[in-house]
């Protein structure tokens, strides 16, 4: 017997007592290979040539460079420019091989997933785990009972060279980088992730999830997350994410590709608890097929300054989606949140709620967009904006856009914006809480039917890691 | 003892306001001290005052718990030390609901870290009892505190939580207001058995009726921000019978 490996339990987790406790500031780990300087071709072809790509992936990513060249740095974006591309590495491969056995991973790399319990979690709750630090994936690792029924959980790279057909039909097809500057340096430079694969029929009843962790400052990570589920499949994804306190600032540039065929639902959760050096750029986007599911939940709570706006194109009749993003801005930090759906097809369905929660000098931002196209026949679409501020520093805007092409189609948009009043918070702290304490509960009564249906240890972990959000605001002196 | 020694208080509003002049008064455990006075006379904001309500200044005097001086900690610490605060008009608080609140409660008293954790099934069976016995329903456990609730039922919530987190001084603002016959009886039945138990109650009331079940030590009456007269039961009947005249308060109407 191998000596049995260390994991720091959920109960332990839980007695933390603040969230900067918990991982502390950044610690050294051995790097393999960093890249760093301007941006450009020499560098794609260093990291495209370090991961052995075949040719077709090198073209994809040199097309992606140009686009990046081209187009301009959106005009919507604001605190983007706060980030020196030169200055971050656009590549980090720490020194661990890729492993199905925590014990073999270097203790400073383990302990970032074991403070969080990750090891204990994925053997009682996950169906499979893929752990990225830096740009590689450092474990990987699926259920036996999975593989007999042909899912494939694997480290993109991997997924690039075992199944090209698969990856040359969705692999940055479904959110292409012409879309933005951003897609397109995420697709010029992607490295690490999760490929997964779900077969016709086939339902997995305990999530998979991909942690991604960043270990130093002026890093890039651009983490690639591709799911195809297959007719009548079943799938619930779950990325979490988290850094400890950086010297300097690191850049989250990832992506998530979606693609949900006939009859199948797909559930994408997120958890992003980044430490506030992080600025982190995601895209996200769905397809959802003839009566297809696509669900995304994103709670954003960490990291300096957010951009998510998971978005789903429901190609085919009767397909439906939901998008939650949950943004929480304690803080003198920024999440700009929104969501997009496009109705492309009769009979589509879809619901946008967005819940958002400013405190402490925080700002929220709402961009939607819901658009029906001619012909999406009976189509509805509802959009639910709740703003909640908890004190008179903080902020919270909502810029939604509608465009409606299809008669036919119903639209509803309700927009609230909540203030904690002083007799509320008087009531609270009458009953024994700190102002902070008070805070806390609020924010996870506002989250609870949300978060209702994530296994019970990812709710415990998420309900303390919001009361220590707010314990160190709270209260006095 | 709670002891409020020459308390004079000010709202915050456009400017400061006083509405308490000099107010003296104090209850010892086991003991019941009734507080009685036209509308607007300052009861509430007597309660208030001596919970730490964040608009309410205090210009000048002391309150002491047990001998120590609490006047200016911030009422979760209040709080803690044992002073419970039952609202005239709880507010409602969406998104907390009242089992969580309470358990939050309790567990920030046992010194757990974990506000949501329950660490003890007795936690929840001791609630529903409760709960049962003051006539709320086990639902409301589950609903967002006061969001909802009737006015009866917000009275009923509030002595609920009081006993539940037993404080050793409950600061009642009229208890009995809104609530049906039975109900009253159940709340006054509910007080003088945590006032046998060694609870000392600050009661506001504008009813002598909820006086009988529950026995006042002495009964005090506010008029305009001061304490106009200090007595034993008997002052309650005596107002009920005769109003505030005697103090000189003129009963205004809408042609005033
Ligand atoms: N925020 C405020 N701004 C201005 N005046 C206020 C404010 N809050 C309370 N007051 C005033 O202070 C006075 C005392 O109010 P308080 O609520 O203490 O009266 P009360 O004796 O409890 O009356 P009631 O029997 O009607 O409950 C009243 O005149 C009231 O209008
Ligand atoms: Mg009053």
């Amino acid at each position: 017997m191998t000596e049995a490996v260390k994991t720091a339990d959920v109960e332990e987790l839980l007695r933390y007592t603040s969230i900067d406790e918990l991982y502390g500031w950044e610690w050294e780990y051995a790097k393999e290979i960093e890249i760093r300087g301007k941006i450009g071709r020499d560098i794609i072809e260093e990291i495209s040539k370090v991961k052995k790509e075949p040719e077709w992936m090198l073209r994809l990513r040199l097309k992606a460079l140009e686009l990046f060249n081209k187009l301009p740095v959106p005009k919507w974006l604001t605190g983007i420019e706060e980030i020196d591309l030169e200055e971050i590495a656009a590549y980090v491969k720490p020194r661990a091989e890729l492993t199905k056995e925590w014990t073999d991973l270097p203790d400073e790399i383990r302990k970032a997933y074991e403070k969080l319990g990750i090891p204990e979690i994925e053997a009682r709750f996950l169906s499979g785990l893929t752990a990225v630090y830096g740009s590689e994936t450092v474990y990987s690792k699926m259920k036996e009972k999975l593989e007999e029924k042909g899912v494939i959980i694997l480290p993109m790279e991997e997924a690039v060279q075992k199944y090209p057909d698969l990856l040359k039909r969705y692999f940055a097809r479904i959110f292409p980088p012409s879309d933005h500057k951003f897609a397109a340096l995420h697709v010029a430079l992607w490295s690490g992730g999760a490929f997964v694969y779900v077969p016709k029929g086939v339902k997995i009843e305990q999530p998979i999830e991909a942690f991604f962790f960043i270990g130093g400052s002026l890093e890039g990570q651009f983490e690639h997350t591709l799911v195809v589920a297959d007719e009548d499949s079943y799938v619930h994804f779950i990325e979490g994410c988290s850094a400890p306190l950086l010297k300097k600032y690191s850049f989250h540039d990832g992506m998530v590709e979606l693609y949900a065929a006939r009859n199948a639902h797909i559930k994408f959760t997120t958890l992003q608890n980044w430490s506030r050096d992080i600025i982190n750029f995601n895209n996200k986007r769905g397809i959802a097929k003839e009566n297809a599911i696509i669900e995304w939940t994103e709670g954003s709570i960490g990291s300096k300054i957010t951009y998510t706006y998971p978005s789903t194109i429901l190609a085919g009749e009767g397909a439906k989606t939901s998008n939650i993003v949950i943004g929480i801005a304690n803080g003198p930090y920024l999440k700009d949140t929104g969501s997009k759906v496009i109705h492309a097809a009769p009979n589509t369905a879809s619901r946008i709620i967005s819940k958002s929660i400013s405190n402490n000098g925080g700002i929220n931002i709402y961009r939607g967009l819901v658009r029906i196209n001619k012909g999406a026949y009976n189509s509805i679409a509802n959009v639910e904006c709740d703003s909640l501020i908890l004190d008179e520093s903080s902020m919270a805007y909502t810029y939604p856009h509608n465009q409606i092409e299809e008669p036919t189609a119903t639209v509803s948009h309700e927009a609230k914006t909540g203030r904690l009043s002083e007799d509320q918070l008087f009531y609270l702290s009458s009953r024994g809480l700190s102002e902070g304490e008070a805070k806390s509960l609020i924010v996870i009564g506002m989250l609870k039917e949300i978060l209702s249906d994530l296994p019970l240890e990812f709710v415990s972990i998420l309900n303390r890691v919001i009361q220590l959000e707010f314990s160190e605001v709270g209260g006095i002196g | 003892m709670l002891e409020v020694k020459n308390l004079t208080v000010g709202i915050k509003a456009d400017k400061i306001k006083n509405v308490l002049y000099n107010v003296s008064l104090s209850v010892a455990p086991g003991e019941v001290h009734a507080i009685m006075g036209p509308n607007g006379s300052g009861k509430t904001s007597l309660l208030y005052s001596i919970m730490g309500h964040p608009r309410y200044v205090i210009l000048n005097g002391k309150i002491f718990l047990d001998g120590e001086d609490i006047t200016f900690l911030p009422p979760e610490e209040k709080s803690l030390r044992g002073l419970f605060i039952s609202f005239q008009h709880p507010v409602e608080v969406e998104g907390v609901r009242l089992s969580t609140l309470l358990i939050a409660a309790k567990n920030k008293r046992a010194g757990e870290s974990d506000l949501l954790k329950i660490s003890d099934v007795r936690m929840i069976r001791d609630m529903r009892q409760l709960a049962a016995r003051i006539g709320l329903k086990a639902e409301f456990l589950r609903r967002d505190v006061n969001v909802g609730f009737s006015g009866g039922e917000r009275k009923r919530s509030e002595l609920f939580q009081a006993l539940y987190l037993k404080p050793k001084y409950m600061l009642l603002d009229e208890p009995d207001t809104g609530l049906d016959v039975d109900g009253v009886k159940v709340i006054a039945e509910s007080i003088s058995s945590a006032v046998s138990e060694g609870v000392g109650v600050l009661l506001v009331t504008h009813y002598a009726r909820i006086l009988n079940y529950v026995r006042p030590d002495r009964v005090s009456v506010i008029v305009n921000g001061r304490i106009v007269e200090t007595g034993g039961p008997e002052l309650a009947q005596l107002i009920d019978r005769e109003g505030y005249s005697k103090y000189g308060v003129v009963e205004v109407d809408g042609s005033g």
